[in-house]
């Protein structure tokens, strides 16, 4: 799929506009600090020189949602008896979300292993996922804590995508990545972009040479298990840990959850929000008992997960993506990047990466 | 596509009081249908919807091979188990069953059993006893160590009556203290475990109970020379989707919703403790 498009910088309210009359379009919107995806509105400050702070997986993984409602009844000749109706809330509209950084449009691939690509598929994932479209942005320069290219991808990574979009003079350039990006750039705002394809290739190396690699060695992290379960390793790596949790709401591939009841008397529904595995009562237990019972316990867990648990399950995938959002915003500055190479065996080679994170 | 989170609507048609904090529940399907049709193994557990207060898991402790109901049960301990408690026979609730794997029960035939089971942990172990005395003849001696902290604690009391009176079955029971009208053994269930110091030859060793009895069972065993591949245990945690994805029940990369609850000793050697 190599039918390159343009789009002229002056066009690119136009063909969002032209978007939002089929779908619903959401795009990095800069409200004074922070930068996060909302609506689509021709007044909307979109903004592409910074990756959002909050990644868009909100769109397809929303912070909370409603997977039931419970309607409850009573006849009046059994009056002890409460009937039960139970209904599923499913309705996924057909969505656009514009200017994904690549690390973030990556962050659902992690996700479709799990919610989607599984023995049992999560069908609210699978619904909102399926319906959008998701037009990847190659980042035009490189932020603090950037480490993409230390865990397998590029600033111009076109896993995740549908279409990878890359800004040069005077506009962006369009490459289907799948047949569902195909269709979106079937407009008249979209000319043929083939002579804009060196410039635009140039501009992604260009970038991807900025990254920093924060491992003393290249290829990919090799945990040493002794280190990794050397609890006083954590103790010392951790200590200013606040257990606040925002690595992981502002993570691409963080995708843990809670189900809680609400109850309204006559009706109720069942809610799935976001949780977090950095929270205490995460697994804490109606006994009392929580086998992850401190802060060390639960970031050893995250930085497991990543980057062994999840790769033992996938092929050797990380769950990483290397956007740096918890190193750019962690209040007390854990960098995680600096954890995993210390928990790096140095003795070991490292394996080669491959481009969708794991190993060749 | 299945909605792995819908329950099925189900009526409660007995509960029986096991202990001061424990009931059963027996439950049926709405849908006849389903209850004809529906089928787990010893061992898988089931999410118990209260609506409107939330869900909770528990082991399905009656045997697939008595589908007349499916009996749970559940000490009253949080939010959904005081919940549930408060419900009377007759009302709706929901089920997501059968949910994670079982016990190796093919592997089992033709060798000596060891139950050890603590408090409520004798829930899963009485699905397995139940199918195994339902199939008698595919498995050799059948010994059950029980205990709870006081005979009143004791769950399924009419089963332990008859295990007790049963001749192919050793039922072992204790308390952790004396107790007005106990003649039988007294001191935690690992200790009863060294008194009682049954051979490992040909025996599989299953145990349930609270993670610390789990916990000193194990280590018992293995001083008795259980092999880490004849000891076998089902796990418990907090749960929320049953699936294997919210991400609250991991052992490293197992999840005991989905992967477990029952491993093998040798299988959880291999994990972080995180138990």
């Amino acid at each position: 799929m190599t039918e390159l498009g343009f789009l002229k910088k002056e066009n690119l309210v136009e063909f969002l506009k032209e978007l939002a009359t089929k779908s619903v379009v959401y795009v990095p919107v800069a409200d004074d600090d922070v930068v996060a995806f909302k609506l689509f509105q021709e007044n909307s400050t979109i903004c592409l020189d910074r990756p959002a702070n909050i990644p868009p997986k909100t769109v397809i993984f929303p912070q909370y949602e409603t997977l039931l409602t419970f309607t409850f009844s009573k006849k009046e000749e059994q009056p002890d008896k409460i009937d039960v109706k139970i209904q599923e809330k499913m309705d996924f509209k057909d969505t656009v979300i514009f200017a994904a950084r690549p690390c973030d449009a990556k962050g659902f691939t992690v996700y479709d292993r799990v919610y989607k690509d599984s023995d049992i598929p999560d069908p609210y994932y699978v619904g909102r996922r399926e319906k959008t479209v998701i037009i990847g942005f190659s980042c035009p320069n490189v932020s603090p804590g950037c480490f993409c290219t230390a865990v397998g991808s590029t600033p111009s990574d076109k896993e995740g995508s549908d279409i990878l979009m890359t800004e040069v003079s005077g506009g962006f350039v369009l490459e289907p990545v799948t047949e569902k990006g195909k269709a979106v750039i079937q407009s008249k705002f979209i000319e043929d972009g083939s002579k804009y394809l060196e410039e635009a290739q140039k501009k992604q190396e260009d970038v991807k040479n900025k990254v920093k690699n924060p491992f003393k060695k290249a290829g990919k992290p090799q945990i040493s298990q002794e280190k990794f379960n050397d609890d006083s390793f954590w103790e010392l790596a951790l200590s200013k840990c606040l257990s606040c949790g925002a690595c992981t709401f502002l993570c691409p591939t963080c995708y843990c959850f809670n189900i809680t009841d609400e109850n309204k008397i006559w009706e109720a529904e069942r809610l799935r929000s976001w949780d977090a595995c950095m929270f205490p009562h995460f697994t804490l237990e109606a006994s009392g008992h929580n086998p992850r019972p401190t802060k060390f316990h639960r970031f050893k867990n995250r930085v497991g997960h990543k980057f062994l648990y999840y790769p033992e399950k996938y092929n050797g995938v990380l769950a990483c993506c290397g956007c740096g959002r918890c190193i750019r915003y962690c209040p007390v500055s854990v960098d995680i990047s600096k954890v995993v190479d210390e928990l790096s065996d140095t003795n070991s080679e490292n394996k080669t990466l491959t481009s969708n994170g794991g190993e060749a | 596509m299945k909605n792995p989170y819908l329950p099925e609507l189900a009526t409660i048609t007995k509960i029986i009081e096991e202990t001061p904090n424990i009931k059963s529940f027996q439950v049926v399907f709405n849908d006849h249908e389903k209850m004809k049709t529906f089928k787990f193994e010893p061992g898988q557990v089931g999410q118990l919807s209260v609506f409107g207060v939330g869900e909770s898991t528990f082991v399905i402790n009656s045997p697939p091979t008595r589908m007349e109901y499916l009996q749970f049960s559940v000490m009253k301990v949080g939010e959904v188990t005081t919940a549930l408690h408060e419900l009377h026979e007759g009302d709706q609730i929901g089920v997501r069953a059968p949910l994670g794997n079982w016990f190796p029960y093919e592997e089992m035939k033709g060798k000596n059993i060891l139950f050890i089971g603590g408090g409520i942990g004798l829930a899963p172990l009485r699905t397995l006893i139940l199918f195994m005395l339902d199939n008698r003849k595919d498995y050799e001696d059948i010994t059950i160590i029980y205990g709870a902290r006081t005979p009143p604690d004791l769950c399924y009391k009419d089963d332990l009556k008859e295990w007790e009176s049963r001749p192919d079955v050793n039922l072992i029971l204790t308390v952790d203290n004396e107790y007005p009208g106990w003649d039988k053994r007294t001191g935690f269930v690992p200790t009863v475990l060294n008194e009682v110091a049954p051979k490992p030859d040909n025996t599989i060793a299953i145990t349930c109970g609270p993670p610390i009895m789990i916990k000193f069972v194990l280590q018992n065993l293995v001083k008795l020379n259980f092999k880490d591949d004849q000891i076998i245990t089902t796990l418990e945690k907090r749960m929320k989707c049953g699936i294997g994805i919210c991400g609250r029940c991991n052992i490293g990369s197992k999840y005991v919703c989905k992967d477990g609850p029952v491993f093998s000793l040798a299988q959880l050697k291999d994990l972080p403790p995180d138990l």
